[in-house]
C-alpha cells in the first residue's frame, strides 16, 4: 500500500496499463504536450511518445468517434473529455454508437473503449462547466458508467475499465483529485466493474452514495457516530450496471436509507436507487427514503450561491437523523 | 480482368438491383418493417469500388447499405434475412436494413445517424496506422446530405491533421432526403469542401462502373503510395425516393427519367457487348441467374426462423453482466455466445 492522491492513483493506473499493453493509448485535448488539464497525464508524452499520447483538436465528436473506430480495430483507446459537460457535444457517439454497436451488429463489433471525464461543481466555473449529469449516461444499456469515490477504487476500477472489452464512461470528480488514501501498489490490482462496496459498516441507517458523495457520506457518518448513530455507507462505484445487492442487504438490517448524489434530484441516481429499495425491500421500510441532491438550478458562479446549491455533508447528516428519528 | 470477372461484376449489379426491387415489394407487403432506403441507380459506385478495393481495405457506409453489403461479399440470402429481421441475418435480425455488417469481410456497417460514422472511419484508419497495417485504406461512404453536418468536418479535419489513409467517398445522388444540394450546401460541388482541409479531391462520374473502377483504383494507389486522406465526389442518382415513405414532390418525373436512360446496368451492358466481351445472350443468362439468386434469397429469408427470446439479451455487453427483465433479475447473465 502507498498513500497517494486520487490524481496520482488515476495517473498510476493509466501508466501501468500503458506499460503492460501496447494497444492502450490516450487521446484527447491537451493530454500530451500540456500534460493534461488536470495534470493526470503529466510526463506521459515524454515517456510514451506522440503516437500513444495523442493531442486532438478541440472536437469531441472526433475524439469519441475516432476512439470508437480505433477500438473496433482492436486497440484500447482511453479518450479524455476534459469535462463531462463537453460529452454533450459527443452525445451521439456515446449514446448512438458506443452503447449500441455491439448489440446492433449481434456481437460482431467490440469496443474496448474508455472515455474519461471530470464531473462535479464547486469550482466557480459557472453553469456550463459545473454539471454532474452522470445519471443521464447511466440511462443507456450497452454503456458502463463508473465513478470512484476513493483513490484505491479509482486505481482498481480504471484498470478494470481499460482491460474491459465493453465501452466504459469513467467519471472523475475534479474536486476529489487532492483526496488522499491508501492505494495497493500491485500492478494487477483490479476492482470489479458493476459491484457496489460497503465503505463503512453500521446498523442504524444506510447511506448510499458514489463519487464525491462517498467522501461526504463518510464525514456525515463520523458526525452521526458522535450522536450515537452508526451509519453504513454503501458506495455504488458503478451506476451501470447498478449493483443493488449490498444496498438491499444493508437496508434489510437498518430499515432506513439516505441516497446522496451531487447531481440534480429529478430523474437522478437517488430516484433510481430509492425506487429499487421500495421494489426489492418494501416490507423492511421503516421510514421514507431521503434523497440528498443538488438544488434544481443551473449552478451560479458566485461561490456562496454555488455552495448553497450543492449538497453538503450537513445535508446528509440531517437527512440521516430524519430517517432515524422521523 | 478476364471475361469471368466482367460477367460476375455485371451479375453483382443486377443482383443488387433485383434484391432492392424485391425488398420494395416485401416492404409493401409488410414483411420488411421500419425504414427501407433503396440503392437502385447507384449500383456502379458500390460495384466499382467493391471490385477494386483490396481485402485489407475497410468499408464503412451510411444507412443505404444493402448494395454495399452485397458488394462487400455478404451472401444476398443473409442480407435478405436481415431485412426480414430473421435469425440468419448478418445482425441476427437486431440491426435491420440500416445496420448490416460483416467484420470478417472488413465491412464495418451500415450506420443510421447521418454522418456519425465519418469520425469512426477516421478512427478505423488510425487503428491501421497504429498497428502498422501499411497497405490498408479505410473507404468511407456518405451522401451529399451528410457533408453539411458537423461530424463530416471534424472527421475530415482529423484525417488530415493525423494524415490518415482514408478514401472519403461522397455518393452524390443530389438529394439529402428531399432537399437538393443547391438548397442545402453552401458550395455546389461537394469536393470543394475538402479544399478547406487542404485535402486532395476530385469529382468523378459514377454511372459507368468501368469509370468508377479506373478512377478509384488510381486514387487508392495514390493513398497507398503517399498516405493521407483523399476525397472523391462520385456523381450518381437514386431512382427511388429517399425511403419507401417518400412522396417525391421535390423532383420532376422527367428528371428521374433522364437519369434512368443513363442506367448503370444498361451502360455496362452496352459496353460489354460493344467491346465484344460478352454477347447479349450471355448477359441474358446472367440476368436469369441474378433472378434465381434473388428468389433463393427471399425463400431462404422467409424460411429462416425469427430470433428466439434469448436473443433479446445477447450482446448487450461482451462481459457477463446481470440482466433484468420487467423488474426481475434473470438467472442467466448476458454474455458472448
Amino acid at each position: 500500500m502507498a498513500r497517494m492522491t486520487m490524481r496520482e492513483a488515476i495517473s498510476r493506473a493509466l501508466w501501468e496499463e500503458m506499460e503492460r499493453d501496447e494497444s492502450v493509448f490516450i487521446m484527447g485535448e491537451e493530454v500530451g504536450v500540456w500534460g493534461g488539464t488536470y495534470a493526470v497525464t503529466k510526463g506521459f508524452y515524454d515517456h510514451f511518445g506522440p503516437d500513444r499520447v495523442k493531442d486532438t483538436p478541440i472536437a469531441e465528436t472526433a475524439i469519441v468517434g475516432g476512439a470508437i473506430g480505433a477500438a473496433l480495430t482492436g486497440l484500447r483507446p482511453v479518450a479524455e473529455l476534459m469535462t463531462i459537460n463537453f460529452a454533450f457535444v459527443a452525445m451521439d457517439h456515446i449514446v448512438n454508437e458506443a452503447a449500441k454497436l455491439h448489440y446492433m451488429f449481434a456481437g460482431q463489433f467490440k469496443l474496448p473503449l474508455v472515455i474519461r471525464a471530470t464531473s462535479g461543481g464547486g469550482r466557480q466555473l459557472g453553469a456550463t462547466h459545473s454539471q454532474t449529469p452522470d445519471a443521464i449516461f447511466a440511462h443507456f444499456p450497452g454503456l458502463k458508467v463508473v465513478s470512484p469515490g476513493t483513490p484505491a477504487d479509482a486505481k482498481g476500477l480504471l484498470k478494470s475499465a481499460i482491460r474491459s472489452d465493453d465501452p466504459v464512461l469513467f467519471i472523475e470528480n475534479a474536486t476529489l483529485y487532492q483526496v488522499k488514501g491508501e492505494v495497493p501498489e500491485d500492478k494487477d490490482y483490479l476492482e470489479p466493474l458493476g459491484k457496489s462496496k460497503v465503505q463503512r459498516e453500521g446498523d442504524d441507517v444506510t447511506i448510499v452514495a458514489y463519487s464525491k458523495m462517498v467522501q461526504a457520506a463518510l464525514q456525515a457518518a463520523d458526525m452521526l457516530a458522535e450522536d450515537g448513530i452508526e451509519a453504513e455507507v454503501v458506495d455504488l462505484r458503478s451506476l451501470r450496471p447498478l449493483d443493488m445487492d449490498p444496498v438491499i442487504a444493508s437496508f434489510k438490517r437498518t430499515n432506513r436509507a439516505v441516497v446522496a448524489e451531487e447531481g440534480w434530484r429529478s430523474f437522478g441516481v437517488g430516484s433510481e436507487v430509492s425506487a429499487r429499495i421500495y421494489e426489492l425491500a418494501f416490507d423492511y421500510v421503516d421510514a421514507p427514503v431521503k434523497r440528498v441532491a443538488q438544488a434544481e438550478v443551473p449552478l451560479p458562479y458566485n461561490a456562496d450561491l454555488e455552495q448553497l446549491a450543492l449538497p453538503q455533508v450537513e445535508d446528509i447528516y440531517l437527512a440521516a437523523k430524519e430517517v432515524v428519528y422521523g | 480482368m478476364d471475361k469471368k470477372d466482367y460477367l460476375s461484376l455485371y451479375q453483382e449489379m443486377v443482383v443488387i438491383r433485383r434484391i432492392e426491387e424485391r425488398s420494395a415489394e416485401l416492404y409493401q407487403r409488410g414483411k420488411i418493417g421500419g425504414f427501407l432506403h433503396l440503392y437502385i441507380g447507384q449500383e456502379a459506385v458500390c460495384a466499382g469500388i467493391g471490385s477494386v478495393r483490396q481485402a485489407q481495405d475497410r468499408i464503412i457506409t451510411a444507412y443505404r447499405d444493402h448494395g454495399w453489403a452485397i458488394s462487400a461479399g455478404i451472401d444476398p440470402k443473409i442480407v435478405m434475412a436481415e431485412l426480414l429481421g430473421k435469425q440468419d441475418g448478418c445482425s441476427r435480425g437486431k440491426g435491420g436494413s440500416m445496420h448490416m455488417a460483416d467484420v470478417d469481410l472488413n465491412f464495418w456497417g451500415g450506420h443510421a445517424i447521418v454522418g456519425a460514422h465519418i469520425p469512426i472511419a477516421a478512427g478505423l484508419a488510425l487503428g491501421d496506422v497504429y498497428q502498422k497495417n501499411d497497405e490498408a485504406v479505410t473507404i468511407c461512404m456518405f451522401g451529399d446530405g451528410a457533408t453539411n453536418i458537423g461530424f463530416f468536418h471534424e472527421g475530415l479535419n482529423l484525417s488530415k491533421v493525423w494524415n490518415l489513409p482514408v478514401l472519403w467517398v461522397c455518393e452524390n445522388n443530389q438529394y439529402g432526403m428531399g432537399t437538393s444540394v443547391g438548397r442545402a450546401s453552401a458550395v455546389s460541388e461537394i469536393r470543394q469542401k475538402a479544399e478547406g482541409y487542404g485535402m486532395r479531391n476530385e469529382r468523378i462520374e459514377g454511372m459507368d462502373v468501368m469509370n468508377v473502377r479506373k478512377d478509384v483504383s488510381r486514387v487508392l494507389d495514390t493513398i497507398r503510395k503517399e498516405g493521407g486522406p483523399y476525397l472523391l465526389e462520385i456523381m450518381t442518382y437514386r431512382y427511388r425516393g429517399h425511403s419507401m415513405g417518400d412522396p417525391e414532390r421535390y423532383r420532376a418525373k422527367e428528371e428521374v427519367k433522364k437519369w434512368e436512360e443513363e442506367d448503370p446496368i444498361g451502360i455496362f451492358r452496352r459496353y460489354l457487348v460493344a467491346e465484344k466481351i460478352a454477347t447479349e445472350a450471355e448477359l441474358d443468362t446472367q440476368d436469369d441467374e441474378a433472378e434465381k439468386i434473388t428468389e433463393e434469397a427471399v425463400q431462404f429469408a422467409e424460411a429462416s426462423p425469427n430470433p428466439g427470446k434469448d436473443e433479446l439479451f445477447e450482446h448487450i455487453y461482451v462481459e457477463p453482466t446481470p440482466i433484468e427483465y420487467r423488474g426481475y433479475k434473470l438467472e442467466k447473465e448476458s454474455e458472448e455466445n
